[in-house]
C-alpha cells in the first residue's frame, strides 16, 4: 500500500520543482495509475493540475503535448492525426479503459519510462523532444536512456510536420500488457524505428534510409518474463518492423 | 486536510489523508453504487464521471477532485432508469456486482460518441469487466438502447 504524507497542488512550475528537489520522497504526481499498486512512502506529493499543461497545443513549426495530457486526448486529438496519422491512436488504444486512459497522462508514462510503454515507443519513432523544466530540452531517444533524475516533464515536442507513422504490437489479450511493441516514423527519407516490452524500455532501434528487420532484430537485446520468453520476441519482431513498415510505405 | 468535492450537485467538505481516494470519498458521502473490483486499475467497477468524463475512482486521489463536479450513479439514476430497462428485457446481468460501473461508462459514451459502431461500443467499453454474462447481453442492450436514444 501506498501512502503520502503532504500534498501540494503547484501554482508555478518553479514551486514545482523546489518541493520536488527538497526531499528524497517527494514525488510528481502524474496520472497516479500505479500508484496503489505499489508500497511506495511519498514525502510530498506535487500536482502539477493547475499549470495548464495538460493541452496539445499548434504552434508555428511544433507541436506541444503538455505532460499531463490524457492518453485519451492522445488518442482522439484531431490535430496529432493530422500530422501523424494514427500512430498515436493505435498506441494507445490498447491500454486498459476509456476510463483509464482518460486519466492517465503522457508525462507519467514517458517519465516512468516503463518497459511495456507504449507511449514511449511510439514517441521515439518521431523526431520528438523532451522538454525538462530543469535539464532543458533533450531529444527523446536521449531522454529514454537517462537514468531517473529530479525533474519535471513540461511538455513533449514534436515537429509540425506529416509524418507518416505506424505502430504496431502484440498482446494476447485486447488491453493487457503488451509482449513487444515497434513503431515506425519515415521523415525526409530517414526511417526511424524503435522496439519496447522487450521487455526493457523502447529505444530508438534503427534510425536510416534502408532499414532491414533482420538486422534490426539482431541488435537488439531480448529479456523473459511471464508474458514471453526471449527467443519468441525475438522471432517476432521482424515481424512487427514489417508490418510497420509497409504501412508506412503504403502512407508516402 | 480539508477539501470540498461536489458529487452529484451537493458539496461535501472533510477532513482527509492525502493519499485517500476518490473511491473511499464517494462511499464516505453516501454514494455506495461505487465499487472496488480488481484492486489493479483494470474492472471499471469504480467508474464515475470527473467533469463528465469516465475515470476509475479507484485511482484518483480524493484530493485532486476538489473543484471538479462528480457524478455517481446516483445522480443520474432517471437516466440509468432508460437504460437499465434494455439490460432488464436482455437478462443481460447476473449478480450485478458490475452493473453501476458500467451503466456509467456506457451513459459517457452515449454522450461522447455519435452513432458508435459496434466495433466502437465494444472498444470504448473494454474497461468494464463482466464475470457473469459473457457481454452477449450486454451487447444487445447497449444497441437497442441506442437505437432509441438516436
Amino acid at each position: 500500500m501506498y501512502s503520502i504524507r503532504q500534498f501540494v497542488r503547484a501554482s508555478t512550475l518553479e514551486e514545482a520543482y523546489q518541493t520536488l528537489i527538497a526531499g528524497r520522497n517527494n514525488t510528481v504526481l502524474g496520472g497516479c495509475m500505479w500508484l496503489r499498486l505499489g508500497r511506495r512512502a511519498i514525502g510530498t506529493a506535487i500536482d502539477l493540475s493547475a499549470l495548464g499543461l495538460d493541452q496539445i497545443t499548434e504552434k508555428e513549426d511544433t507541436i506541444e503535448i503538455g505532460a499531463m495530457v490524457s492518453l485519451r486526448q492522445l488518442e482522439t486529438s484531431a490535430l496529432l492525426q493530422q500530422y501523424c496519422g494514427t500512430l498515436f491512436r493505435d498506441a494507445v488504444s490498447g491500454i486498459v479503459g476509456t476510463q483509464f486512459r482518460n486519466t492517465a497522462t503522457v508525462g507519467g508514462s514517458v517519465y516512468g519510462r516503463f518497459g511495456f510503454s507504449d507511449v514511449l515507443t511510439a514517441l521515439l519513432a518521431l523526431p520528438a523532444q523532451v522538454k525538462l523544466y530543469h535539464r532543458g530540452i533533450v531529444s527523446i531517444e536521449e531522454f529514454a536512456a537517462l537514468p531517473y533524475e529530479k525533474d519535471i516533464i513540461e511538455c513533449i515536442i514534436l515537429p509540425k510536420r506529416k509524418i507518416p507513422a505506424a505502430y504496431q504490437h502484440l498482446r494476447y489479450q485486447a488491453t493487457d500488457f503488451p509482449v513487444l511493441t515497434c513503431a515506425v516514423g519515415l521523415l525526409d527519407d530517414t526511417y526511424r524505428i524503435s522496439v519496447g516490452a522487450r521487455p526493457g524500455r523502447a529505444t530508438l532501434s534503427y534510425s536510416g534510409a534502408a532499414p532491414d528487420a533482420d538486422a534490426i532484430t539482431q541488435g537488439l537485446k531480448f529479456s523473459s518474463n511471464m508474458r514471453a520468453s526471449a527467443d519468441y520476441r525475438r522471432k517476432v519482431c521482424p515481424v512487427l518492423i514489417r508490418r510497420a513498415l509497409e504501412e508506412v510505405q503504403s502512407c508516402r | 486536510m480539508q477539501v470540498t468535492i461536489s458529487i452529484n450537485g451537493k458539496k461535501y467538505t472533510r477532513l482527509i489523508e492525502p493519499d485517500m481516494t476518490l473511491y473511499s470519498f464517494v462511499r464516505e458521502c453516501g454514494c455506495y453504487s461505487v465499487k472496488c473490483g480488481c484492486e489493479t486499475t483494470n474492472c471499471g467497477l469504480c467508474t464515475v464521471w470527473m467533469d463528465g468524463m469516465p475515470v476509475l475512482s479507484c485511482s484518483v486521489l480524493a484530493v485532486r477532485a476538489e473543484g471538479h463536479e462528480i457524478t455517481t450513479l446516483e445522480g443520474v439514476l432517471e437516466e440509468a432508469k432508460v437504460f437499465t430497462d434494455f439490460l432488464t428485457a436482455e437478462g443481460a446481468e447476473q449478480c450485478g456486482f458490475c452493473s453501476p460501473g458500467f451503466i456509467m461508462n456506457v451513459l459517457a459514451m452515449k454522450r461522447e460518441l455519435d452513432h458508435p459502431t459496434e466495433e466502437e461500443i465494444r472498444h470504448y467499453l473494454s474497461g468494464n469487466l463482466c464475470r457473469c454474462t459473457g457481454y452477449m447481453g450486454q451487447m444487445r442492450a447497449i444497441r437497442k438502447y441506442m437505437e432509441v436514444e438516436a
